[in-house]
């Protein structure tokens, strides 16, 4: 084989307060493709970010070299024009342009500042016959589906010559289908001589097309495998993702004899809802779980799982088109069309992305808080700003929210603290069941023990807890039970006492068998 | 859970710094206070500014009791029409048709009232109701057909206009019955024994002020009920005297014309209400919430549609109370009325500290918003500052106010 293209050596990249790569060196070799697997929050992503400059030269440490120069990318401009384009997990095509106009955008053939039409036209249609598609290269970019806009990301990379394509998970929000050939294209690419990197979740992906993987884990490189080796195994792979020790990072909890007698306190049997744009993807796809009061039960699966999906869709249906399946409250049906029908009947959702679904960031602690439960402080509907303000001074000492008032705006918090204020708001709204959606992410060591000490607690009163999250550590410290997603579908079901990361990773990633 | 020692640090008083003098946590607290509500103590400082510059250039003119009286009449129904607007830039929407609407239900009224002689109370009841219906059919569209309410109120702005038209044949119609036209001209009654003074405003502008003070000093009892940390007592002390002085000046000034006009009393009725709803009812809460940010509102159980379209009601029904406003202070409804209202009314709420994006503002930020424009437009008109200077000089007003509003943010956000 043939001499590295890339190397990075020793990269250090902070943000304010996290430290996101703390030690990463990736080579990749000339004409191969290169995979670089981790968990969810592992550095992958913001390792391409430092590689395509857009964190630009200075704001990290180490070096870059490129066919054997070092680099200094300023901005996306530099390192495109040197060859590197990387195409990002959400798409940056312009929905309402055509695939011509999309495909040269900023890169135009123009003469004098007027386009020239025939030519791109011309070449717009070869680079769509290369990445093969036929469409007319006028089509709009919204009337083809989204496999079809990855192609099209693919073919305005060819357009800038390019030498190494970087694919952040570029099957996440594909069907298997289109999957399929997008892996095809990537391996027709690397025969024209241009070398890929791959990001993936997906270990049969990996296999599929890939020469090599670097794992990263916590923001270092671990290791780089032959993929086309024997003893390169998916258990292995495995176990370099998530080879870590368990320390003292969880509050010590004696699992809760769940009352099998009584009738689990939230049960969701062959729930299925579809993509809420491609009608044809099963976002969710027959799972039925239970949880009991006393109970944590966690939900692992990597990115586009559908655990996020199958808790939004359960709660109000706030996501996506449902086609199918109950929701039983205490053994009985009920219904939870809307978020006040799922409130009413004493469920909780405690969103993954606080700052977009979870609180309105401009308003105070305060009003936040008391937002989701206000009748419970107002009388006819007048609010008793008073009790309101007690309400909310409690749990700003119960919770430990460090903030000097409670009028002080959320949006100045720390995203610790800022969960909080989303726990605050939804235990004082008295939930039995929580769905608590990555309720640790983003947030520091010491906050993410006080949360899972709130959290334990809350099943200790009897409420019936579930617990989603990429971080299976976290899962394993807290959880009673724990069910695994993949690709929409319920892949496994673990009691805490046979759960180790390594089976947990093994039936997250299993892609098409089906198993149940 | 916590250790902490200083929950008994004053409101504002930064952490750390709990341990000066009193004197020094007072002028903290006040600073404090003044940097969280910048926008508006502001506008509230800009106003008093333009308030003196004006009563300097104008000789003292402007502050003469007939003078102030003129200024509540004159900017009423921009003040009635920007308490509803700023109801609906909270809710991150906007309304154009709200001139037109005013229009259209002041023709409405001549009407019925003019060529039908029909007894004005049940022709003003009436008329409310065609606001009330204006407004839930633009709320509908908005709300639940999910037209973006620009649209919706420019086409309505349109629709509005034309109908006026239409329904007076493009003429002015009047006069107005005596009844109805009080509402926009009138006084309060004179009663009792002869003073200098207008009793009847004497004794209302006391009653108000043992209601406020009564019900600041309720205020504090009940937050230490609650033993939640209320502010010092010189502060306490300072606001009641502040506020004390406000209306106490206010009355004098009214009383020693002819007393507080009618359309002040509505006024500060809606004042009142609005404000008291906007601050301390659920559905003034949910408002807020859904302008602040959508999703997380939806999510949170607020029923937004229903909101919404409530919010564009209500609009409709103060566009209409300042549709009879306008035609009672004019005695005649007039094709042209009402025009560049929506305008006026989108200016005060903005300067009053309304956001683009929604989620911000309060009810007495737009009356100071209003007020601001009202105070300029009428000590411009003393100075006999023509009427294109005049439009040049409020639009500036109004870059200069949310100009300095963003630069202040930035400063503090980063």
């Amino acid at each position: 084989m043939a001499g590295p293209v890339l190397e990075m050596r020793s990269i250090v990249k902070t943000f304010p307060g996290v430290k996101a790569l703390s030690d990463v060196t990736l080579t990749v070799r000339q004409g191969e493709v290169h995979a670089i697997c981790g968990e969810n929050g592992a550095g992958k992503s913001t390792l391409m970010k430092v590689l395509s400059g857009v964190h630009p030269h200075g704001s990290y440490e180490g070096e870059i070299l490129f066919d054997g120069e070092v680099c200094s990318f300023k901005d996306i401009r530099a390192s495109e024009h040197r060859g590197i384009v990387i195409i990002h997990q959400e798409l940056a095509l312009s929905p309402y342009l055509s695939l011509a106009e999309n495909i040269f955008l900023g890169n135009e053939h123009a003469k004098g500042g007027f386009i020239d039409w025939r030519e791109t036209l011309r070449h717009a249609s070869e680079l769509l016959r290369r990445v093969g598609l036929d469409d007319h290269p006028e089509t709009r970019v919204a009337d083809i589906g989204v496999g079809k806009q990855q192609l099209v990301e693919i073919a305005k990379a060819l357009s800038k010559k390019v030498k190494l394509l970087i694919l952040d998970e570029p099957t996440a929000a594909l069907n298997d289908e289109d999957s399929d050939k997008l892996l095809n294209l990537i391996l027709e690419l690397k025969k024209q001589g241009i070398t890929s990197i791959i990001i993936s979740h997906k270990l049969n992906e990996i296999r599929k097309v890939a020469d090599s993987v670097t794992i990263i884990r916590d923001g270092r490189s671990i290791e780089t495998l032959d993929v086309r080796s024997a003893e390169t195994t998916e258990d292995r792979i495995i176990s370099g993702m998530v080879g870590r020790d368990l320390d003292h990072r969880f509050p010590e909890r004696t699992p809760h004899e769940a009352e099998v007698d009584a009738a689990p306190a939230l049960e969701i049997r062959n729930w299925t809802v579809h993509h809420p744009i491609d009608q044809q993807r099963k976002v969710v796809d027959d799972v039925s779980i239970q949880v009991r009061r006393g109970e944590i039960v966690g939900i692992a699966g990597l990115m586009g799982a559908g655990r996020t999906e199958l808790a939004m869709s359960v709660f109000g249906r706030t996501y996506g088109r449902y086609t199918g399946g109950t929701v039983l409250k205490d053994g009985k049906e009920i219904r939870t069309k809307t978020v006040a029908e799922a409130v009413d009947h004493g469920i909780a959702y405690v969103t993954e992305d606080r700052k977009h679904y979870g609180l309105n960031l401009i308003d105070t602690i305060n009003r936040n808080i008391s937002l989701t439960a206000l009748n419970k402080v107002a009388k006819r509907g007048i609010v008793d700003e008073h009790e309101e303000r007690q309400v909310s001074e409690g749990y700003r000492k119960t919770m430990n929210i460090k903030a000097p008032t409670v009028f002080e705006p959320v949006g100045k918090l720390s995203g610790g603290n800022q969960q909080k204020v989303v726990l605050s708001k939804w235990i004082f709204a008295g939930p039995d069941v929580l769905i608590l959606d990555e309720p640790t992410r983003g947030i520091d060591v010491g906050a993410k023990y006080e949360i899972y000490t709130v959290i334990d607690q809350l099943a200790a009163q009897g409420k019936a807890v579930v617990f989603i999250s990429s971080e299976l550590p976290e899962l394993l410290g807290m959880c009673d039970r724990i069910y695994t997603m993949a690709a929409g579908r319920l892949t496994g079901e673990v009691p805490r006492a046979e759960a180790t990361q390594e089976v947990l990773m093994r039936q997250m990633t299993k892609d098409k068998e089906v198993t149940r | 859970m916590s250790t902490e020692v200083t929950d008994k640090v004053p409101a504002a008083a930064p952490p750390g710094k709990s341990g000066g003098s009193s004197d020094g946590n007072l002028l903290q607290l006040v600073l404090g206070g003044l940097r969280r509500n910048m926008r508006q103590y502001g506008m509230l400082i800009a106003l008093g500014l333009i308030v003196v510059l004006f009563q300097i250039w104008t000789g003292g003119d402007l502050l003469l009791p007939r003078n102030v009286s003129n200024l509540v009449l004159q900017n009423s129904y921009i003040l009635i029409l920007a308490i509803g607007m700023m109801l609906v830039i909270i809710a991150g929407h906007i309304d154009l048709s709200v001139g037109s609407l005013t229009a259209f239900v002041g023709a409405f009224a001549a009407v019925l009232m003019v060529q039908h002689s029909m007894a004005w109370p049940l022709a003003l009841l009436l008329c409310l109701v065609v606001g009330a219906v204006a407004g839930s059919v633009q709320g509908f569209l908005v709300a639940y057909l999910g037209i973006p309410s620009f649209i919706v109120t420019l086409a309505g702005m349109l629709l509005f206009r034309g109908l006026t038209e239409i329904l007076l044949k493009g003429q002015t119609l009047g006069p107005f019955p005596d009844g109805l036209q009080k509402m926009g001209n009138g006084f309060l009654p004179e009663v009792g024994p002869k003073t200098n003074y207008h009793n009847l405003t004497l004794l209302l502008g006391l009653a108000l002020l043992v209601f406020v003070v009564l019900q600041e000093i309720r205020d504090r009892k009940r937050q230490q009920e609650f033993s939640l940390d209320v502010a010092p007592r010189n502060l306490f002390l300072l606001k009641l005297v502040a506020v004390v002085a406000a209306v106490l000046t206010v009355t004098m000034l009214l009383a020693s014309y002819k007393g507080a006009p009618i359309v002040l009393l509505i006024l500060g009725l809606l004042v009142v209400g609005y404000g008291y709803v906007m601050r301390n009812a659920v559905f003034g809460r949910h408002i807020y919430a859904i302008g602040g940010n959508l999703p997380a509102a939806k999510l949170s159980g607020v029923k937004d549609k229903k909101v919404t379209f409530y919010v564009f009601l209500n609009m409709g029904v103060l566009a209409a109370l300042a549709g009879l406003v306008v035609a009672a202070r004019l005695n005649a409804a007039s094709p042209k009325a009402g025009l560049n209202f929506e305008l006026e009314a989108i200016a005060s709420s903005f300067i009053g500290g309304a956001s683009m994006s929604g989620g911000v503002g309060t009810v007495l930020g737009a009356i100071i918003g209003g007020l601001v424009l009202g105070v300029l437009n009428n000590g411009m008109n003393l100075l006999s500052v023509g009427t294109d200077w005049q439009q040049v000089i409020k639009g500036l007003a109004l870059l200069l106010a949310v100009g300095f509003d963003v630069w202040n943010k930035r400063k503090s956000g980063s």
